[in-house]
């Protein structure tokens, strides 16, 4: 019988970390000289930054103390961020934005609830959400609450505000925007065609410009429009033609065969859109729907120029400041903190639901 | 077959799909027009409320504010004029040359007499015209006595110009990041990584402000400018380079320029119409490289210097001289192509992924060199896939540099913004914004298109 021979190790350079790193950053030279030189790329953009963000930083509340160190003056962010959050929204009702979120939060608990979820409480619940968000942060009405004008929303809350409405005004008009371009009714269809290559042809700032000095103008003479409500405008027509447009591609990407069966068994067009048709072809677009979501978040940063002041301009509106003047760069290092935790997150979960949708 | 006939008129023509196509359709054209006509109403009611006219006559007025940054433009008249009337003939004689072509089936790069002839049509005679209407050529430059339409054009120069560039960069820096992603070397496939998650997951108009008021605002004072050679001074009025400027010897030099890449590009084809003849590609690159390096310098020799460089110089408290690129335009443009050559770099790499991995093997099982590998079957085969979402990314750049408004670099829409507040015509106003950028959007989609045709999959 022959003797056993033990197998040989692979030998250490080529295994483990040693191994991982010989393949991965040494091997062939240029592969070495790449990682030298993007190891020093990196370590001259970071070391400034944590020199100046957290070894020379200080958090004291009190500016004069602040002004002792190199670094950032974080204290300027713990003083100010409420006004990040909401902007001038008068100080005793800031519990009502806080209400208003607590609100969401719990609903978006309870959906990630398998056993709640599709149940139609539920989307009675979702449905009710937005008129009562509203009637939290505007007051009046039946609440008794206090009034507090658009005039004074502001900051994150209203940039979080912009991008939901936008979205939730632009999804039946995007929807019905598709569906008349896809249609063969020849002055409806060339509509359609119409406002969406024109909307998409134009950048969305002078949308906004025509939605805050054109549009007052198209309307009766004793009609005033608040500027928060223009500007709502001017992103929802914005991006409903983006949105039709994605639509329109989950409406073409549907198999053919079932518009015909649809046909075949004497549905009408209504029943075939709304039964068979758009289910199917909403579920293809949701991923490209999240991405244009992010587009909205990051697009009304724009109403800045028409004289909102949202999360990106409470930068300048705070350190304008004399208190905490001229600390812009904390004031950026904190809103983008925000815009790419939102963005990020929602671009994975839209990777996530790709992924989702495409083992099915 | 009558009792059909008979069936079918007793249907109510309401049951009718196609009439009731059209019912629909008229009531949608009957509101429409009367929300047409209610908001042109409403616009003349408010319009004289507030005592402004309407019109475009208000163009012709004195602007009277300052443009930081004026191009010179040049006057539609004399030689200007016929360079024009000679490109679009050019354009559209090709365009019909092309068509009469397919109608032949054959296509334009069939026959190398077309290929000249379009090439003359589109490039040589222009600038014939170009070059001998030269001296009746004027250019005016804005100044504050000019009127509106000038300063919507200055505007507009400006815009294309950041455009331009912004394609140009955008492209070159994505593409420079799409192959560190692709990278074997996990540390720069992951800075890579990191760079596009940061800059595609934060608001092009907070970058322009961190690049504007944060990155700028860092750079030395005049006095302490960064300065290597002269001929690279950097502070935080703005980069001044040398600028070129043209002797008697820049016509024939430009057109020599342009010969050698005419030149260029029969030798391609002629190595092209070897390989095929006789499986061995002509030569390329030393005839290309003698083409283009020895005919402008013979020019050079013959006609004397084209140009000579002006320096910027310290005179007083700035420099003055040379090319002059202002804060908001660097500002501008590095914050355009950063943002934008993420979702290039994006686009590219998943062009470039998505060409399958058969491919690659086939092509080295057939013993193709590497650069060959990757020039003759992985990019025409990526490039299918990219061209279309870039297309997009180019209109988008187009789209977002009226960004400028935000931080004052007179675009188009940053000065068309500042006449509506002089002259509050506002539909005027917005009319000819979307007017022009629809008209922009047009040609880049139209070019891009037409590159897009060529390079598809041509399926028998």
């Amino acid at each position: 019988m022959a003797e056993k021979i033990e197998d040989r190790r692979p030998p250490v350079t080529s295994t483990g970390t040693v191994g991982w790193v010989r393949a991965n950053l040494l091997y062939p030279w240029y592969n070495a000289l790449l990682t030298v030189i993007a190891g020093w790329a990196i370590y001259s953009a970071v070391k400034p930054f944590i020199q100046w963000a957290i070894i020379n930083a200080s958090i004291t509340l009190d500016p004069a103390v602040a002004k002792e160190y190199s670094g950032a003056a974080w204290g300027f962010v713990r003083d100010m961020w409420p006004v990040f959050m909401v902007g001038i929204y008068p100080e005793e009702y800031r519990w009502r934005p806080a209400v208003a979120l607590l609100i969401i939060l719990a609903l978006v608990m309870l959906t990630l609830v398998e056993r709640f979820r599709g149940t139609k409480w539920l989307y009675a619940l979702w449905g009710c959400s937005p008129v009562a968000v509203f009637l939290i942060i505007h007051g009046g009405f039946f609440t008794g609450l206090e009034v507090v004008d658009t005039h004074y929303w502001g900051g994150l809350m209203l940039t979080l505000i912009l991008a939901s409405v936008a979205m939730l005004f632009a999804f039946p008009i995007s929807v019905l925007l598709a569906l008349g371009r896809t249609s063969d009714m020849p002055i409806i269809k060339s509509f359609c065609v119409a406002y969406i290559e024109l909307v998409r042809g134009v950048p969305l700032i002078t949308i906004l410009f025509m939605a805050s000095v054109v549009l007052p103008l198209f309307l009766p003479t004793d009609m005033e429009l608040d500027k928060v409500l223009r500007a709502m405008v001017g992103i929802t027509m914005f991006f409903s033609a983006y949105l039709a447009e994605n639509i329109r591609g989950g409406l073409q990407g549907l198999g053919k065969g079932q518009y015909e069966a649809a046909d075949a068994i004497g549905m009408s067009y209504w029943q075939k859109t709304v039964l068979i048709v758009l289910p199917q072809a909403l579920r293809i677009v949701i991923p490209p729907m999240v991405n244009n979501f992010i587009g909205i978040l990051k697009d009304t940063s724009l109403v800045g120029i028409v004289g909102l002041v949202d999360l990106l301009q409470i930068a300048f509106a705070t350190t304008s400041n004399p208190k905490w003047f001229g600390k812009l760069e904390e004031a950026y290092v904190f809103v983008a903190l925000w815009y790419w935790i939102l963005c990020y997150s929602l671009s994975r979960y839209s990777q996530h639901l790709e992924k989702k949708y495409a083992s099915k | 077959m009558s009792q059909h006939a008979h069936e079918h008129a007793r249907v109510p023509f309401w049951r009718n799909p196609q009439i009731r196509a059209w019912i629909y359709q008229c009531i949608m054209l009957g509101g429409l027009l009367w929300v047409a006509f209610t908001m042109y109403q409403n616009t003349l009611a408010n319009l004289e409320k507030r005592g402004i006219g309407s019109g475009f006559g208000f163009l012709q007025n004195e602007a009277g504010f300052n443009i930081g940054e004026t191009a010179p433009i040049p006057v539609l008249q004399g030689g200007f004029l016929w360079f024009l009337v000679a490109l679009i003939f050019g354009l559209f004689a090709s365009r019909a040359i092309a068509v009469w072509l397919k109608k032949q089936d054959k296509t334009i790069t069939s026959n190398d007499k077309t290929v000249f002839a379009v090439i003359a049509l589109v490039g040589i005679i222009p600038v014939l015209v170009l070059y001998i209407g030269s001296d009746s050529i004027s250019f005016t430059r804005y100044t504050e006595a000019s009127s509106y339409i000038t300063a919507l054009m200055t505007g507009f120069a400006n815009t294309i110009k950041v455009t331009i560039l912004g394609c140009i960069f955008s492209t070159i820096l994505g593409l420079i990041i799409a192959l560190g992603r692709l990278s074997p070397n996990w540390l720069i496939s992951k800075l890579c990584s990191w760079y596009v998650e940061l800059n595609r997951n934060l608001p092009v108009l907070l970058q322009l402000f961190f690049w504007y008021f944060i990155v700028l605002q860092q750079l030395p004072s005049v006095r302490q400018s960064i300065d290597i050679g002269g001929w690279f001074i950097l502070n935080n009025r703005g980069l001044y380079l040398p600028a070129p400027v043209a002797q008697s010897g820049a016509w024939p030099f430009c057109l020599a320029i342009g010969a050698a890449f005419i030149g260029i590009y029969f030798i391609f084809r002629r190595s092209v119409r070897l390989l095929n003849e006789c499986g061995t590609p002509g030569k390329i690159l030393l005839p290309s490289l003698a083409l283009l390096i020895g005919l402008p310098a013979l020019v050079w020799l013959v006609a004397g210097a084209p140009f000579t460089l002006d320096y910027p110089v310290l005179k007083g408290f700035n420099y003055r001289g040379g090319i002059d690129l202002t804060p908001e335009f660097t500002a501008l443009l590095v914050g355009l192509t950063v943002y934008v050559s993420a979702f290039n770099a994006e686009i590219i790499r998943s062009g470039i992924q998505a060409v399958s991995n058969g491919q690659r093997e086939a092509a080295r099982a057939l013993a193709l060199k590497e650069r060959h590998v990757m020039r003759l079957v992985i990019l025409p085969q990526a490039m299918r896939i990219i061209v279309p979402p870039m297309t997009s990314e180019y209109l988008a750049i187009a789209k977002n540099s009226s960004l400028a408004v935000a931080i004052g670099y007179p675009d188009f829409v940053s000065v068309g913004g500042t006449i509506l507040n002089q002259s509050g015509q506002a539909v005027e106003i917005v009319g000819i914004w979307m007017g022009v950028y629809l008209s922009i959007s047009l040609v880049i989609s139209l070019g891009m298109n037409w590159y897009n045709a060529k390079i598809k999959l041509v399926e028998r």
